[in-house]
């Protein structure tokens, strides 16, 4: 029984954060401005880490959720690095 | 697909339910982001990700390795209060650079007050771009 | 010794922060967690981060219940938003503060952008005012005064 409600449920949200992937892709493409695509970039990164934890709950190991915790670290360095380059139009002053 | 069967029904509805919760928070929070119509209205759409969506997810993931290993099992807090410290901090400093673009190009949303305001500065929406 | 210890806020949440990591209570561990977490604490000094000072530790539960509630609510308000058809009222507000804390402004940009309805903007220190960006309000001014009375008077009766 709790197999049949486990494995529906992870499906259904794997679809769902799969969509939502697509969603955040299409404002990323879309824009239109710089900022728009650094917005949808961090937040592709925040659905990519509830998708990896998602997979660690599937597998049932805890492996996955260290690469969510890189991939959380990464989001924040990125989205700071180039909200940084936003800003001026270079990194390292 | 492993199988479950080692855990208690109970636990598997309310993983199952904290997880399609989160997921569709996000999910919601991403549709936000698509349809909003200006920058300073889409940045708060990723926002319910951050907040409700990790909430969420990461409870029914604590849940679910708390049963199958018999303990308690609280390292995704570490995840969470990272995503709480973290995403004001990126946002505003999204927020300002677009401000700062903006301006750059003389296409003020909000301008600079002049002089210290007594109350509030004049109220305008973002002229649609 | 008194740098190690300058900051015993973070050097217990790196501690916390490394024994979570490792997943393990062994002796071994908290020796390794407090070696980080002392690294971690004289790092904070030697850059001299501005040392939070709380006047009324009491108050802290009140603030994050009260943060916790507007989540709520802020979350379901954008939630409908997102997904119905209503064009949100969206504005900037320009807020004066009074308070001059800086660890106490860091709370309040962190509360009011992690609350999904509003976003912090831009601070501007020369005037002591605060624009934000409010995505779904009909009457700005008054949303500031809100702001003001809930938490503003808090935070300024936590950091003096």
């Amino acid at each position: 029984m709790s197999t049949i409600i486990l494995t529906v449920a992870i499906l259904f949200a794997e679809l769902l954060l799969g969509a939502a992937l697509c969603v955040a892709c299409w404002r990323l493409l879309k824009g239109p401005r710089a900022q728009d695509r650094v917005l949808a970039l961090d937040s592709l990164y925040l659905t990519a880490m509830l998708l990896f934890l998602t997979f660690g709950i599937s597998s049932g190991q805890t492996l996955y959720f260290e690469a969510a915790l890189v991939i959380g670290l990464l989001s924040f360095v990125s989205t700071a690095a180039l909200a940084k380059f936003l800003m001026r139009g270079e990194v390292i002053e | 697909m492993s199988s479950f069967d080692a855990v208690p029904v109970w636990a598997a509805l309310l993983v199952g339910a904290c997880l399609v919760i989160g997921a569709a928070i996000t999910l919601a929070g991403t549709i936000g982001l698509a349809r909003f119509g200006t920058f300073y209205q889409r940045i708060h759409a990723p926002t319910l990700g951050s907040s409700f969506g990790t909430g969420f997810v990461l409870l029914a993931s604590m849940l679910f390795f708390s049963v199958t290993e018999t303990r308690p099992v609280l390292h995704e807090l570490l995840i969470l209060v990272f995503v709480i410290v973290t995403t004001p901090v990126t946002l505003m400093l999204l927020a300002r650079a677009a401000l700062y673009r903006d301006r750059a190009e003389g296409n003020d949303v909000f301008p600079e007050p002049a002089a210290p305001p007594d109350g509030a500065g004049p109220e305008q929406n973002e002229p649609p771009r | 010794m008194r740098r190690v210890l300058a900051h015993p806020l973070l050097w217990l949440a790196l501690f916390a922060m490394w024994l979570l990591l490792a997943r393990s209570l062994a002796p071994g561990q908290m020796l390794l967690a407090a070696i980080v977490a002392s690294i971690g604490s004289w790092a904070a000094s030697a850059v001299e981060a501005p040392q939070p000072r709380l006047r009324r530790p009491g108050l802290v539960v009140k603030l994050v219940g009260r943060v916790l509630a507007d989540i709520v609510v802020s979350n379901i308000a954008v939630l409908k938003l997102a997904l119905g058809r209503r064009e949100p009222r969206s504005k900037f507000v320009a807020i004066p503060l009074e308070l001059r804390d800086p660890n106490g402004l860091a709370v309040l940009a962190s509360i009011i952008t992690a609350t999904p309805g509003s976003a912090w903007i831009n601070y501007n220190a020369r005037t002591d005012t605060v624009l934000v960006h409010v995505l779904d309000t009909e009457d700005g001014d008054a949303w500031g005064q809100a702001l003001k009375r809930t938490y503003e008077s808090l935070l300024l009766e936590i950091f003096r």
